[in-house]
């Protein structure tokens, strides 16, 4: 007995040493998508919550398989064990194990339900944005300022900024790990969820419901600047854009955006002659406008890691569906010269 | 059905007689058989699912990967997710409860046995069909979009044979608007729910069977507190599906009205609620957890009492607490959607109910640790599955309970973290539950033992190549790998960990060679069993392995739980069993009765009308796939009258008289014949 | 009704509930029809005032006088099927006969009477299956009831026609004129819910 003991116990310390150092390993340092650094008020709320959770549930757990490596260890058939009484039951222990977790099941909901209703919806003077889902991008509109942008969601630092989102076509669900939890863009139907950032930063988010052929590449970013900053940055939006003067490279590119259907699903607003372009097509493509101040586009998909923009935009005007499969922009079939004044154009529109 | 002729009327066919060849499988409403072609259909599905599985786990080993195209993954992750559980847990349950359930409540065979040969088919072509997608389903993307046709995967439609781009691909719970007519248009997702339905329905008239069967067949003196906690967990289990599948029943129905006959149940652009079908699939899909874990629980608990030589510790809480866990799961399916915008107080009152749950499977887990607590405990195969159940399940479970902190799920939904907990679940708690009950009740089918080296090498390969695959994918989850995820990119620092679950899911995959092998190398040549090899405690060890073809030559008159293990041991005044003296002789005079009954045994004969309504069914599902043309229109008329005379068949078919006794107000064995057992 | 309770209780001597195996597991069958009929009432009573759908809501083109005539005729038949069974607890085979085909016969009528409804919509009101939800939910809800009536008159008209072939039917089959029976009260039952819940108290959109 003594001896079984003592092997019980080793096993037990080796076991949750193992544990242990599994947890600390885990951590993935560069994961760009991790819910674990929170940086804003609700994720952090989650957060704490979450950890409290997993740690009763670690230990629960710990429980559980010490008294199960304990007992197999233990009552092992050895050679010259006596018979095990044959007990049917104890009433008094079939109590305490259905009251002690009901316990421990009711402290923890008493922070769930508060933080269910602390967490959702916005303050009704917040700024609002409004997120619509396409396949497979997220449109990002500014009621109040008249933006019009796609795939990255930029808001003011310290603040809280209320997304109201919907959906173009089929159910998205809207994740940025750092600053809150998921919420659907549902067709037809309106759902909140309150973004708040700490510090000025760039954030990673994700479509996180399965929405078609190429929902893995349906990305976004979520960008918090500083308060003066994100004034600046909604200044800038504001502006239509400049057309480049006729002769250079950038006016080929945008002989190729008028001429070669881009304009069917872009729409591009320019001050003076020939006015805004509004695509007259139902399908719908990103506002071109100010194009080059996003730092990613194609659904926050490109550029890759590694490449460059310039690589990246030929790649994506070469074949749109060979970068996103199913893509609804086609291959317009372009010249790589049409490419390349093209590049210039939309690198030009700031 | 309708009618019961009076005189032995002429049937359309010969009644079969053969008892071996195709043609006696085909005809057979022998339990037993019929439960040996569900397990081998469910264990193929298994495979077919498991390279699925592996297929996915190359494309996601590498960043940005390339092995499959989008829509080949898609295809593959619908059709794993549909495989595994309509295909292969809920079938490999059905082959438990077909075999062992009139076993262990002391029948020769299930209330209906015609019905549950009908079940049987039903479940063949339905499988059959769902997977002719393959060959015949289209995949197309939304009517008008330049510029996808021509970047699907190559081929797609009938007669093309490039399997990927015939199958289904709008994930196996099949999420409106996107697996809708506009998004997802073609025939494959037509397939898909027909199929599925049709599954429905075959599960659908065996829980009716299994509910009769423990209601009403059960031997003399084996009261309802009596039944072993399997046979329990069988008719919880029916309940759970004769109350769910209905709710199924009517959201595919209407996904196919949506595709084929243009209703705009899921429409939104036409005021369809998109988030009804989640309510009414989870209201189905999550006592379908239930479904799928419950049967395994039962399983292990017959298991754990076997080798541990002690009784269950806690019967009645851990059948009250199974009957809980079932009455619970119809309240709290919108846990699946916390993040989809239903408001704070559902999210609250959902959650509050899920964690109920967590309460009587808390009572299973501690009785079964009390049950090994103080017993004698020998390590078979069966047994370690057993002991993997509990500690994997409990690691299922505790991620289940933090799903019911709403704000945490809305971390953890729709990322890997879920798929890891469902596999504890699916994986650690009923594939181990199942490989428990076949390494323990193989020698019922076989007669034979199946091999203990390879067993436990094929439990530990298991549990390793488990634990590597699922353990990972918690993290991988919370650190930002979503769901159904064809690629992610490098900068999520992601293919670490990938890498690991990819090479788990190989091991798994070479478990699975070990167990295979062990089986074909057992079956004929493992060492012969006995009638009672493990020294059980219930009653279907009271008859010869392999179990004859009458189960018991005796009506048995059952006087406590463990019915078995009292007619063998006594206990002295420590509460230690003391094998009764005549313990040997009771086992030779068992084995002999049974390998040679005293008197004529009248069993139910074959018939072949379950396997031709098996057979018009999915017609008729073809035909509505292919409603508009004349093609189809026919085969729905030729599934109809095939489904109709079959039954008109069934019901005339010839009748004997009953005879035998314990069950005579049973109109079912009117259609028994005598089958004379030669001595 | 009674046979249900007798289901919970546990013999002492006789292990079964009393209660044959094939009404056990019509009435099991049947608890779960009820919930297949829950699901499509549910579905139809969330769509059926949801504002802002195009085209005619059901509630707006009900002929109510017209459907209580049915469901007259329907309730009608309940009747029959009782006095049908009521023939052959007294071995009237001739009686049994007259009121098993009397029911098929009033089923019949109510069928015809839901295809002319549906005519009546499709025609005169242009509300069809693909005009919106409400309406899909109402097609769909009938539909389905309409093919349990069918197969209901079928059954029934099997047994009228092995009764007509074999001057009668045997003691056993008592056994299924009741399960019979008890699938069409079923039916009936639900048709009262579909049309009081249905049509009587569903309002159109405000």
């Amino acid at each position: 007995m003594a001896k079984s003991g003592r092997l019980g116990r080793v096993l037990t310390l080796l076991g949750l040493a193992l544990l242990l150092g599994a947890c600390s390993l885990v951590e993935i340092e560069d994961a760009a998508l991790t819910s674990w650094k929170p940086a804003g008020p609700n994720a952090e709320r989650i957060d704490d919550l979450f950890w409290m959770v997993f740690n009763i549930a670690a230990g629960v757990f710990a429980f559980v398989v010490v008294a199960l490596i304990v007992i197999v260890v233990r009552f092992r058939d050895r050679s010259g064990a006596k018979e095990p009484k044959q007990l049917h039951g104890n009433a008094r222990l079939e109590v305490v194990w259905t009251v002690i977790p009901a316990l421990i099941l009711a402290t923890i909901a008493v922070p769930t339900v508060q933080s269910v209703f602390d967490l959702t919806g916005c303050d009704p003077d917040s700024m609002r944005i409004q997120l619509t889902g396409h396949q497979w991008w997220f449109e990002v509109q500014y009621p109040d300022y008249g933006i019009d942008t796609a795939n990255v969601v930029v808001i003011p630092a310290g603040e809280e900024a209320c997304l109201e989102m919907t959906s173009d076509d089929v159910l998205h669900n809207f994740w940025a790990p750092a600053l809150h939890g998921k919420r659907y863009l549902v067709p037809g139907q309106f759902t909140e969820l309150r973004l708040e950032s700490y510090e000025p930063g760039e954030f990673w988010a994700h479509c996180a419901e399965y929405c078609g052929l190429s929902h893995s590449l349906m990305r976004a970013r979520v960008l918090a600047l500083a308060p003066a900053d994100f004034q600046a940055w909604v200044e800038a939006q504001q502006q239509p854009a400049v057309l480049p003067a006729e002769g250079t490279q950038a006016w080929e590119g945008y002989q190729v955006f008028v001429n070669k259907g881009c304009t069917q699903c872009h729409s591009y607003r320019v001050d003076g002659e020939g006015g805004n372009i509004v695509p007259a097509d139902a399908f719908n493509g990103p506002d071109l406008t100010h194009f080059a101040s996003r730092n990613v586009f194609a659904g926050a998909v490109l550029p890759e890691y590694g490449e460059s923009r310039e690589d990246a935009l030929r790649r994506w005007l070469a074949d749109p569906p060979s970068v996103k499969p199913g893509s609804y922009m086609p291959n317009l079939a372009l010249t790589a010269e049409e490419i390349d004044n093209l590049i210039v154009f939309l690198e030009e529109s700031r | 059905m309708t009618a019961t002729a009076e005189r032995p009327a002429t049937s359309i066919f010969r009644r079969p007689r053969s008892k071996t060849g195709l043609w006696s499988w085909i005809t057979t409403v022998d339990h037993k058989r019929i439960g040996i072609m569900y397990g081998y259909a469910a264990f193929f599905f298994f495979i077919v699912g498991g390279i699925e599985a592996l297929l996915l786990r190359i494309q996601l080993s590498q960043a940005n990967a390339e092995f499959l195209t989008a829509g080949a993954y898609n295809a593959l992750f619908t059709m794993h997710g549909t495989t595994m559980v309509f295909l292969f847990v809920m079938p490999a349950s059905a082959a438990f409860m077909n075999y062992m359930l009139p076993l262990l409540v002391g029948a020769r065979d299930v209330a209906f046995p015609r019905l549950n040969a009908l079940s049987w088919w039903v479940f063949f072509f339905g499988a059959i069909f769902m997977y002719s997608t393959f060959f015949f389903g289209t995949s197309l993307p939304p009517a008008g979009v330049e510029g996808v046709a021509g970047n699907l995967p190559e081929g797609g439609g009938p007669g093309s044979f490039n399997w990927l781009a015939n199958s289904p691909d709008g994930g196996w719970f099949g999420y409106q608007p996107n697996a809708g007519p506009f998004y997802t248009p073609g025939t494959a997702m037509d397939f898909w729910a027909g199929g599925l339905q049709i599954l429905g329905l075959s599960s659908l008239v065996s829980s009716v069977n299994f509910i009769v069967t423990t209601f009403n067949m059960r031997a003399k003196g084996m009261k309802l507190m009596r039944m072993p906690v399997f046979a329990w967990m069988t008719t919880v289990t029916a309940f759970l599906l004769l109350f769910s599948l209905p709710i199924i029943a009517v959201a595919l129905f209407m996904v196919t009205t949506d595709r084929q006959f243009g209703s705009l149940f899921f429409a939104a652009q036409n005021g369809g609620d998109p988030i009804l079908w989640q309510h009414l699939f989870w209201l189905f899909g999550h006592p379908e957890v239930y479904i799928i874990i419950l049967p395994p629980m039962g399983i292990v608990s017959e298991v754990m009492p076997a080798f541990a030589r002690k009784p269950l510790f806690g019967y009645s809480a851990v059948v009250f607490a199974g009957a809980a866990i079932a009455f619970l799961g119809f309240g709290v399916w919108a846990h699946h959607m916390f993040s989809s915008g239903i408001t704070p107080v559902a999210q609250a009152a959902f959650g509050l109910a899920t964690m109920t749950i967590a309460i009587p499977t808390g009572i299973k887990i501690f009785n079964w640790l009390g049950t090994l607590w103080g017993g004698r405990i020998r390590f078979t195969p069966a047994m370690l599955f057993a002991i993997g159940f509990i500690a994997m399940f409990t690691i299922g479970g505790l991620s289940g309970v933090t799903h019911s902190i709403v704000p945490a799920d809305w971390q953890e939904t729709d990322t890997y973290y879920v798929v890891a907990h469902f596999h504890y679940v699916i994986f650690g708690g009923a594939v181990f539950g199942l490989f428990s009950g076949l390494y323990y009740w193989f020698p019922k089918y076989s007669g034979r033992l199946l091999d203990e080296k390879l067993g436990k090498l094929h439990f530990w390969l298991t549990f390793i190549g488990f634990n590597m695959t699922f353990a990972p994918m918690h993290w991988l989850g919370l650190q930002g790998m979503v769901r159904r995820t064809w690629k992610y990119a490098p900068e999520m620092g992601l293919e670490g960990w990938n890498q690991v679950v990819t090479a788990g899911a190989f091991i798994i995959a070479l478990a699975m060679l070990v167990f295979m092998y062990n089986w074909r190398k057992s079956r004929r040549r493992g060492t012969v069993a006995g009638m009672d090899p493990w020294d059980a405690r219930t009653i279907e060890w009271m008859t010869p392995n392999p179990t004859p073809e009458h189960n018991f030559s005796e009506s048995l008159e059952i006087t406590s739980l463990d019915h078995f293990w009292h007619m063998k041991y006594e206990e002295d005044e420590e509460g230690r069993p003391v094998r009764r003296a005549d313990a040997d002789e009771i086992l030779a005079r068992l084995e002999d009765i049974g390998n040679n009954p005293r008197e004529p045994i009248h069993l139910p004969s074959p018939s072949f009308f379950p396997f031709l309504i098996g057979l018009g069914v999915p017609l008729i599902f073809y035909g509505i796939v292919y409603h508009t043309s004349l093609v189809g229109k026919g085969l729905i008329v030729l599934g109809a009258l095939i489904v109709l005379a079959s039954a008109i068949g069934w019901g005339i078919e010839p009748a004997d008289e009953p005879h035998y006794g314990h069950d005579d107000h049973d109109e079912e064995h009117g259609e028994e014949e005598v089958v004379e057992v030669h001595g | 009704m009674a046979d249900v309770h007798a289901v919970e209780t546990d013999h002492e001597e006789h292990e079964s509930t009393g209660v044959s195996n094939l009404k056990l597991g019509m009435w099991i069958f049947l608890s779960s029809e009820f919930l297949f009929f829950g699901a499509l009432i549910t579905n139809y009573l969330l769509y059926s005032n949801r504002g802002g759908f195009t085209g005619p809501y059901p509630a707006e083109v009900y002929d109510i006088p017209f459907t209580s005539v049915s469901s007259f005729v329907l309730l009608m038949s309940s009747l029959t099927m009782v006095l049908a069974h009521n023939a052959f607890s007294r071995g009237d085979q001739n009686g049994t006969r007259t009121w098993l085909f009397a029911t098929a016969a009033l089923g019949a009528v109510f069928l015809g009477g839901q295809v002319f409804e549906f005519t009546e919509f499709i025609v005169n009101y242009d509300m069809k299956l693909t005009t919106n939800p409400a309406a899909s939910a109402f097609y769909v809800l009938t539909g389905f009831h309409g093919i349990h009536v069918a197969i209901g008159v079928l059954l029934l008209l099997s047994l009228w026609g092995i009764s007509r072939a074999r001057g009668g039917l045997s003691q056993k089959s008592g056994l299924n004129v009741e399960m019979v029976g008890l699938y069409w009260h079923f039916v009936d039952i639900i048709w009262i819910v579909i049309f009081t819940v249905v049509y009587l108290l569903s309002l159109p959109p405000a």
